[in-house]
């Protein structure tokens, strides 16, 4: 079934992933929701990333610097053509996330563990508390990939030109019920609501419940192309900070080959607070 | 002031975190999450009877019961959350035997003097203030029951 995906490439079963746990051309990523979860036990050689305290600026609101992403990947053993694969929990919602930050630092070979942590666990693979230390390499980053991440200025662009949204927030927070994700407070709006126009496709759909696994390319492109989500089409997807939309993003650009997709990681949060930006409900 | 308002056991495991640093505080959490009691029997496969924390993207199920006044907790969080787990596990001990009005005084910063949020990132600490006002409502309850 991989293989009706576009860029199959991108996806690794579990049991491919089995094989190659002591590759020195892998470098297996867990990135959590959950903090400490990796530190109860992990896939061997696995090391961590955390979407917050190890890819965010410690100031600014973004990303590392060049330098400061050259030096994560460097401490981890990561030279420029490892192959990086991406797992975690919650149906690889944040493994996407890190594998999205990799990319826009260029990082090329990335692959998702196709059902994640949780899969993992359910078929009583190994797991390990052990910490596992790689030589020191001298990772080289390039200038951030543009293509795949959208500011606000190319969202107001977006919008002139008509083009389509993804917003793969919940219903309540699309409809505007709901000005956060219950549980996060201060990652809230002044504003309720979508960008206008935005189509509403939870992210999580995109997975089957009793695995974790992506749903079939069919069921996949019906779910995005009955909301206009289509492949000819530039398309910019949004949340609420960034990161269920960077689970979309994969989707739609590697399981389903669209050329011209963005996520906006600024999403509500910026959008929701931006004075004079246009709504709806 | 806050010190008046927290319980004797709760204030003291504030005070081991206080102790101490980084990665040590999450190290502890940790430790928290995995003694975690089990639901007691007449709790087990009993979801319908708990209060269920929403907002929690996790799903965490909370239990109370008064008995000479004083209230005891049971928590059910799943394994694959350990810091939320952590968090049941610090709240059930620190207030095991509290008064329903001592629950109800306790500031729902309280977690922010334990330090963890240097470690975690503020984002992560609001589930806690959910669980604390499920438990706050569970006092509520307690208290009206009483009368």
């Amino acid at each position: 079934m991989m293989k009706d995906y576009v860029h199959p490439d991108y996806l690794v079963e579990t049991s491919w992933l089995a094989e190659h746990l002591n590759d020195p051309n892998i470098r297996i990523v867990e990135s959590d929701e959950d903090y400490l979860l990796y530190d109860t036990g992990h896939i061997p050689n696995a090391v961590k990333v955390d979407w917050f305290t190890t890819l965010q600026h410690p100031l600014r609101r973004d990303f590392l610097t060049i330098e400061e992403f050259e030096k994560l990947c460097s401490d981890h053993g990561i030279s420029n053509d490892t192959t990086l694969v991406f797992y975690g929990d919650k149906s690889n919602w944040f493994a996407c996330y890190s594998l999205w930050v990799f990319q826009y630092y260029g990082h090329q070979n990335v692959k998702i563990l196709n059902g994640g942590r949780a899969k993992w666990m359910q078929e009583n693979r190994p797991m390990t508390k052990t910490v596992p230390s790689f030589p020191r390499t001298s990772y080289q980053a390039k200038e951030p990939d543009k293509n795949i991440r959208a500011f606000r200025d190319d969202v107001f662009e977006h919008l002139k030109r008509n083009k389509p949204l993804v917003d793969v927030r919940s219903p309540k927070e699309y409809t505007g019920e709901l000005l956060h994700m219950p549980n996060y407070p201060q990652e809230g709006a002044t504003r309720g609501g979508h960008i206008p126009g935005a189509a509403n496709i939870p992210w999580s759909q995109a997975v089957k419940e009793e695995d974790s696994t992506f749903k079939s390319p069919e069921e996949l492109r019906k779910l995005y192309e009955e909301k206009g989500i289509t492949a000819d089409n530039e398309i910019i997807a949004y949340c609420r900070i960034g990161e269920r939309s960077s689970h979309t993003w994969f989707v739609l650009k590697y399981l389903l080959g669209y050329k011209n997709v963005k996520n906006y990681d600024g999403s509500w949060t910026e959008w929701g607070n931006l004075v004079g930006a246009p709504i709806e409900k | 002031m806050t010190e008046l308002k927290i319980p004797g056991p709760l204030r003291e495991i504030i005070e081991d975190f206080q102790f101490v640093e980084g990665r040590e505080k999450l190290e502890l959490l940790l430790e928290y999450a995995e003694k975690l009691p089990p639901l007691p029997d007449h709790l087990v496969g009993k979801h319908e009877a708990m209060d269920q924390v929403e907002e929690c993207m996790t799903p965490v199920f909370v239990y109370a019961e008064l008995n000479n006044g004083r209230m005891r907790f049971y928590f059910d969080v799943p394994r694959e959350s350990p810091t939320v787990r952590g968090y049941a596990a610090v709240m059930q001990e620190g207030l095991d035997g509290a008064t329903p009005e001592e629950v109800l005084k306790l500031p729902s910063d309280f977690f922010m003097e334990m330090g963890l949020h240097e470690v975690l990132t503020q984002q992560r600490l609001n589930g806690i203030s959910a669980i604390l006002a499920h438990m706050k409502g569970l006092a509520i309850k307690a208290e009206v029951s009483k009368q």
